[in-house]
């Protein structure tokens, strides 16, 4: 395969699963702002979606109405749904070759609606359809992915591209709402630290999933605990490097060569899987999470290197 | 339908009942409700949407992103006719590179005095760093489109020789596809030829021309200018059709005598390149310096039998406009026979008889800049206003040897559906040729392009026209 190819199949997952987590975000921070008026929700999913520099810049003040359109569709916004979309697209033209009829409509259709979808600011009654839309959207390309596709290599570099992102958001998410999480500053039952401690799961599909777990016990560590080290929970980081690193062992084994990314995967996949929550809030859950986001960085620059996307 | 008897009508030539190809069609159209074709024609443009069977248009936003109209009326071509076209087309693609070979070796036809010296030494599409050079198995035109129209029931003219780049053909086989989902049971009917190996067909035409220093892989590739040319959706068609890798000047670099591309294993030989970029733009070492788009170094690894380039550099200097009009001459002075396809009259401007001639009958006339294509750049004398005429005299007079003038041919005409019915339109078609060590192959059908505004000559694409499927039918 080409070194462009493998980018453009990463880079073309890592942006649809983007444009799934940042729709999970506006859905939450929608509903907090529904339920529980004159809060700042807003400032922490810009923050959570990397926007809020972006933001400042061109509106200034939060207005719930703009930081959804610029989440949604800001032209100034990299990483908005609809550029996402566009992006995920313009990678699954530059890989048509290796991706099946299924995937290329299944994308190409996604971006159609999105675009139709986001001509205009979309009306506050229309946004839970809009927003299940992109993450039925981005379901559809990845079934029309697993329903189609040969497991080789090119099936590795999408998924690598998907939990890669889905890694970095589930952390991001923990850090800009780590505080709430600190028993120093925690109230436990306070129903301020339910409504966060609710956004935390909302973000990630996983309150349901907790619940049942947890029979009601909802603490901080717990919800810690789940989204770090759970291997069972789909959006979590631990769940997320396995896949990580068994996406790059069958790279290794395919291809027959080792390179730096495989080392570095290993150690963070250890890491998680003999880890321990209550060591976390010893050493710092920030410190943690911050080390956690910088060491995937590196990841996926040497994924861009050793498989070599760029020239 | 077809009350305009200057034009040959294909449906019902010049009466009303349907001629013997259409027949089986006719026969099946009159029992369709006109309303479930309208609705089955907008379907079609979903299919292409949803598909991405689009064309980017240079110097607009990337979301403009255009379709090019599909027309839900097929256009039939009986066997008799074709066996007739392919015996013309292939005398012609084995003429052009004999021709080609001549031009870049010893020059016997300059010698013989059939073609003049000067159309060759001063014409920027004769590429001088191909003298002398062979390309594996003597193959110049790999593939070659063949522009062709049609005047009468049994007149054909060629209007254009493609021997550089031809595109369309992507086309010709998303426009059988949808026609096959769209009315399944129409194709039970009619017994149509397939046109679906043709990617099958290209790479093994393509694979039968490896370099003398090809690598144990055998490697072929398609080069693309980018995900930005207006072609793109055809070049990764193509790759993927064909199942071979899909390249960018930037994933290639030369390599140990070879011409290798970068993939997540290191960098990997490539021995056949189906290249879409122009010559100017293929190595910037060698050709144009600014080209980004191409591969420092691929002449001259061309030159010592590494890599196989498809079609050849310097071809254009056989389909140059200027050099059309010694067609007739070319295929005679190579394959001994008559052309069996005629070419349409034309006055060089460069001469000075002819350019007279042109000039007093400029409303007459179609006149073609040498080195134009896509239609723009193109004069069409009874359609143009006074206005138009006097600007285009003044082009023309400042620069006489960079034109040609044709008479305006009357285009034959195919129904498209209109919402009133079927309505005539004129078109011309593109078949597609072949061309390895194991002789020509060509393609049943091919590309045929329909002007949509009614009395338009104009096909391209860039201009407005649709395209249509082309039907060529297994007998008789």
């Amino acid at each position: 395969m080409l070194g462009k190819t493998a980018g453009g199949l990463f880079w073309m997952f890592r942006y649809l699963e983007r444009s799934e987590n940042t729709a999970r975000l506006i859905e939450t921070g929608f509903r907090i702002a529904l339920t529980h008026p004159g809060g700042d929700e807003w400032q922490s999913v810009l923050q959570t979606a990397a926007a809020a520099e972006a933001y400042a810049a061109e509106h200034g003040a939060i207005e719930q109405a703009k930081v959804i359109d610029f989440l949604l569709r800001g032209k100034s916004n990299p990483s908005s749904v609809l550029n996402c979309i566009a992006n995920a697209r313009q990678n699954a033209r530059l890989v048509r070759t290796s991706i099946t009829r299924e995937v290329w409509e299944a994308v190409n259709d996604t971006y159609m609606r999105a675009k139709e979808v986001f001509a205009r600011p979309v009306r506050d009654r229309d946004l839970p359809e809009v927003l299940a839309m992109i993450r039925q959207q981005a379901a559809l390309v990845r079934g029309e992915l697993h329903g189609s596709m040969l497991r080789n290599d090119v099936f590795d570099f999408a998924r690598l591209g998907t939990f890669l992102e889905r890694a970095d958001n589930t952390a991001r998410i923990l850090d800009v709402k780590y505080y709430v999480l600190l028993p120093s500053v925690t109230q436990v039952g306070s129903s301020l630290d339910n409504v966060q401690w609710e956004t935390i799961l909302r973000a990630v599909s996983g309150k349901r999933a907790y619940a049942w777990l947890n029979q009601g016990q909802i603490t901080p560590m717990g919800i810690a605990d789940f989204l770090i080290f759970d291997p069972r929970m789909p959006r979590g980081l631990r769940y997320s490097m396995t896949k990580i690193r068994s996406n790059l062992a069958m790279l290794e084994n395919s291809y027959t060569d080792r390179h730096p990314c495989h080392e570095t995967a290993e150690r963070l996949d250890r890491r998680l899987q003999t880890g321990q929550i209550s060591e976390v809030f010893d050493e710092g859950l920030h410190e943690f999470l911050t080390e956690f986001l910088s060491d995937i960085g590196q990841l996926g620059r040497e994924i861009e290197t050793d498989y070599r996307f760029h020239g | 339908m077809n009350d305009d008897n200057r034009f040959f009508d294909e449906l019902q030539g010049n009466g009303t009942a349907p001629r013997a190809p259409y027949q089986d069609y006719a026969n099946w159209f009159h029992g369709e409700d006109l309303k479930d074709l309208r609705r089955k024609s907008s379907e079609a443009e979903t299919f292409f949407r949803r598909t991405g069977i689009t064309f980017n248009v240079y110097g607009q936003a990337e979301a403009d992103e255009r379709l090019i109209p599909f027309d839900i009326v097929p256009r039939i071509i009986s066997a008799r006719e074709w066996t007739r076209l392919t015996k013309g087309i292939e005398q012609r693609v084995r003429a052009i590179n004999a021709f080609l070979y001549d031009i870049y070796h010893r020059q016997e036809i300059l010698r013989a005095g059939r073609v003049p010296v000067d159309l060759i030494a001063r014409n920027e599409a004769f590429l001088p760093q191909m003298i002398g050079v062979t390309p594996p198995g003597d193959i110049y035109t790999h593939i070659t489109g063949i522009d062709l129209v049609r005047t009468g029931e049994n007149q054909f003219y060629v209007l254009e020789d493609n021997a550089r780049t031809p595109s369309g053909v992507s086309y010709m086989l998303e426009n059988r596809e949808t026609m096959l989902q769209m009315f399944p049971e129409l194709f039970s009917k009619v017994k149509v030829r397939p046109v679906s190996n043709y990617p099958t067909m290209l790479r093994r035409s393509l694979g039968a021309c490896m370099p003398p220093n090809a690598s144990e892989d055998q490697t072929v590739a398609v080069l693309t200018p980018g995900i930005h040319n207006s072609a793109y959706f055809e070049h990764s068609f193509l790759a993927d059709n064909m199942g071979v890798e899909l390249v960018e000047g930037s994933d290639l670099r030369v390599q140990n005598g070879k011409i290798a591309m970068r993939t997540t294993r290191g960098y990997r030989p490539v021995d056949v390149i189906y290249r879409r970029v122009d010559d100017d733009f293929l190595d910037p070492l060698n050709f144009n310096p600014d080209s980004m788009l191409g591969v420092p170094g691929i002449f001259d690894i061309y030159r010592a039998g590494g890599i196989t380039i498809a079609n050849a550099p310097g071809t254009g200097i056989a389909d140059d406009k200027a050099i059309y009009s010694y067609m007739p001459d070319i295929v005679e002075f190579y394959t001994g026979e008559k052309a069996i396809l005629e070419n349409v009259p034309t006055w060089r401007c460069s001469e000075p008889d002819a350019f007279a001639y042109v000039l007093d009958h400029l409303d007459e006339l179609v006149v073609k800049e040498v080195h134009g294509s896509g239609g723009y750049g193109m004069l069409v004398g009874p359609a143009a206003s006074k206005k138009e005429l006097s600007a285009f005299r003044k082009k023309l007079e400042a620069k006489p040897g960079n034109y040609i003038a044709q008479p305006t041919l009357a285009l034959s005409t195919v129904p498209i559906l209109t919402k009133a019915g079927l309505a005539p339109r004129h078109v011309d078609l593109r078949p597609f040729a072949l061309y390895s060590p194991r002789g020509v192959e060509i393609t049943p059908g091919g590309l045929t392009r329909v002007a949509l505004k009614a009395g338009s000559l104009v096909v391209n694409s860039s201009q407005g026209g649709g395209t249509k499927d082309t039907w060529v039918l297994e007998d008789d």
